[in-house]
């Protein structure tokens, strides 16, 4: 299993070279010199940001030894300061994660705890009313526009009911409120943008935990054990729930790098100040350090992702273990 | 001709695929004749009947500007298709081209191209795109060679799958032994023999494109206006959230028709191509 591990992570290291030369291109596919560029865009470009600017990329160097100066920086986590407030880009970014990071832990719990109970007996009902009920909402789920979704919810809970709050995190008056009230104020804010960010998910999941169950009730074992006389609820949750979820395992692993990319439309739409409205508006402001920092963070998290994907699989799997040995 | 028609048989027997297929097709007709239907013109301004609820004179409604809303979302049926259409080709070639040779040549080759598949996959694709968007200049070329380029990883990994089994086929050593060459080998030989999941991604991506396109445009990125989109179009629906529901509703709900009869119809392309079913059907 070690082994296994540490060949993995060796064989990491050549993708995140890429990935950090893709991210270098996509730097000088910018028309003209970012430098230029910068100034060109925006008048609060200083002479200190210009100096800065040219000292991140060492744009009087060739263009190899400019790639190596970023790498090293790059490693140490240095990713230079912002465009638009001459912050570091990493202070920036770790600022932004806990929002984000509670926000799609929420949602990822409301996926498993809605997706995996529909899967499950949409796969031990094949063809019932409610399974044929739960595809047609898989395929709108999957077709529905998750922006679109929150505008009509913010319509629907926020505009007309007067329930929930429509944007932002916190009411203004929150220094006010005594502490449940703080956390009651608190929940509301997340209850639409937790929603909407798990709305795609729980169609995917309960589709994918659909076809995993299915492909299991099919076997043997689970022949036998009904043969022998266990009831329903022992085969399904003893013998076929539990080797039906092994692939589903990997899924956690998978949804890793999603933690901290955050939405970048639903984070807009809700004014949520986490990662992928901080994305967003480094776009509007072409404000390359800071996105070239979140695509490389976010490019190594989906590795590390996968990663743990494989060793979980392989961890609730003794087959994969056996034969990685 | 006989496969195709079993594959239409197939297809034909999904009731749901086949409303999909007959909406697709409607859409088409829609965005073609789009000049002939749409009631107003779609930036016809009109200061006097700014956000008005639906209508009999406007059936949905209008927007900040008093624009026709049926209109628009008829309209901006054109960008939907144009971009879909465009940004799956692009993706569809470079997939086909990069997998082709993937999976013929295999080797070194081959290690190298699925490294570079596997990096590109580790972007988060929608970031990726909003960053090189963000250098680029704005407009409908840029959405759709950009959404193409980041969205054919997938499509090469099935030809290259189809084409590491294929290559081994008798017909290949066969034309292999007169002396075609290698061009030819792949494109006219293998190919068409591997074409069955990439016209069933096809389907799925124009869908998923459609998507992109509208979160881009909703941001701002995408399509400009006054150009309508159903993306941009939603931007004023945010904008004016609290007076006017149907800017919000019904562009929306043609994006979410638009791309449920297209994934519709490439599940029922999916079961209709799959030859293992076609076994279980003839026991």
């Amino acid at each position: 299993m070690l082994s296994y591990i540490t060949k993995r992570l060796f064989l990491m290291v050549p993708l995140l070279f890429g990935i950090t030369l893709i991210t270098f291109t996509v730097i000088h596919l910018a028309p003209g010199s970012p430098v230029e560029v910068q100034t060109e865009m925006s008048l609060k470009a200083s002479a200190q940001a210009r100096e800065n600017l040219k000292k991140l990329y060492g744009l009087d160097k060739p263009l190899h030894i400019q790639y190596f100066d970023w790498l090293r920086r790059f490693v140490r986590l240095d990713f230079g300061r912002s465009f638009v407030d001459g912050r570091k880009v990493i202070d920036k970014i770790i600022e932004r994660i806990p929002i984000t990071l509670t926000i799609n832990i929420l949602s990822l719990i409301l996926i498993f705890s809605v997706a995996l109970p529909i899967g499950i007996i949409s796969a031990t009902r094949q063809y019932s009313l409610f399974d044929k009920l739960s595809t047609v909402f898989v395929f709108i789920g999957f077709s529905t526009p998750a922006f679109w979704l929150a505008l009509l919810l913010m319509i629907l809970f926020g505009i007309n009911m007067g329930l929930l709050p429509i944007s932002g995190i916190q009411s203004i008056d929150v220094s006010e409120m005594g502490p449940f009230e703080r956390l009651w104020d608190w929940i509301k804010h997340l209850i639409l943008p937790v929603g909407v960010s798990a709305f795609g998910g729980v169609a995917g999941l309960s589709r994918y935990s659909r076809s995993s169950m299915l492909e299991v009730i099919r076997q043997d074992y689970i022949r036998t054990a009904m043969a022998k006389g266990l009831t329903e609820p022992e085969v399904v949750f003893k013998h076929a729930f539990r080797n039906a979820l092994m692939p589903i395992v990997t899924i956690l692993g998978l949804s890793v790098p999603g933690l901290i990319g955050g939405g970048v439309i639903f984070e807009t739409i809700f004014a949520i100040p986490g990662m992928g409205q901080l994305f967003y508006s480094s776009t509007m402001a072409r404000d390359y350090p800071t996105i070239m920092g979140i695509l490389v963070i976010g490019a190594v998290l989906t590795l590390f992702g996968n990663l743990i994907a494989d060793i979980s699989y392989a961890f609730v799997d003794p087959r994969v273990r056996v034969s990685k040995k | 001709m006989r496969l195709l028609s079993v594959v239409g048989k197939r297809f034909s027997r999904n009731r749901l695929s086949v409303i999909g297929a007959v909406t697709v097709l409607l859409l088409l007709i829609i965005s073609i004749l789009a000049p002939f239907i749409a009631p107003y013109d779609p930036t016809a301004t009109d200061v006097r009947h700014t956000l008005s609820p639906p209508s009999k004179t406007h059936p949905l409604g209008t927007d900040e500007l008093g624009r026709d809303l049926l209109s628009r979302i008829i309209y901006g049926s054109r960008v939907s298709l144009k971009v879909g259409f465009v940004a799956v080709g692009i993706a569809i070639m470079t997939g086909v081209i990069i997998g082709s040779i993937s999976g013929f040549y295999g080797g070194v080759i081959d290690a190298v191209l699925m490294r570079f598949v596997d990096m590109m996959l580790a972007f988060p694709t929608f970031f990726l795109i909003l960053a090189v968007i963000s250098i680029l200049e704005q407009n409908i070329f840029t959405i759709m060679v950009v959404i193409g380029l980041t969205n054919w990883m997938d499509v090469a990994r099935l030809v290259r799958a189809e084409f590491l089994s294929l290559k081994e086929k008798d017909f290949v050593s066969a034309a292999r032994a007169v002396g075609v060459s290698d061009v030819r080998l792949i494109f006219r030989h293998i190919l068409p023999n591997a074409l069955s999941p990439v016209f069933v991604a096809a389907t799925f991506g124009v869908a998923g494109a459609i998507l992109i396109e509208s979160g881009l445009s909703f941001l701002g990125l995408g399509v400009q206006p006054p150009e309508p989109s159903w993306g941009n179009i939603l931007t004023a629906g945010k904008d004016n959230i609290e007076v006017a529901w149907w800017l919000s509703l019904y562009p929306g709900l043609a994006i979410l028709v638009t791309v449920l009869s297209y994934n519709l119809v490439g599940e029922g392309l999916r079961d209709a191509l799959d030859p293992r079913l076609w076994e279980a059907e003839r026991h």
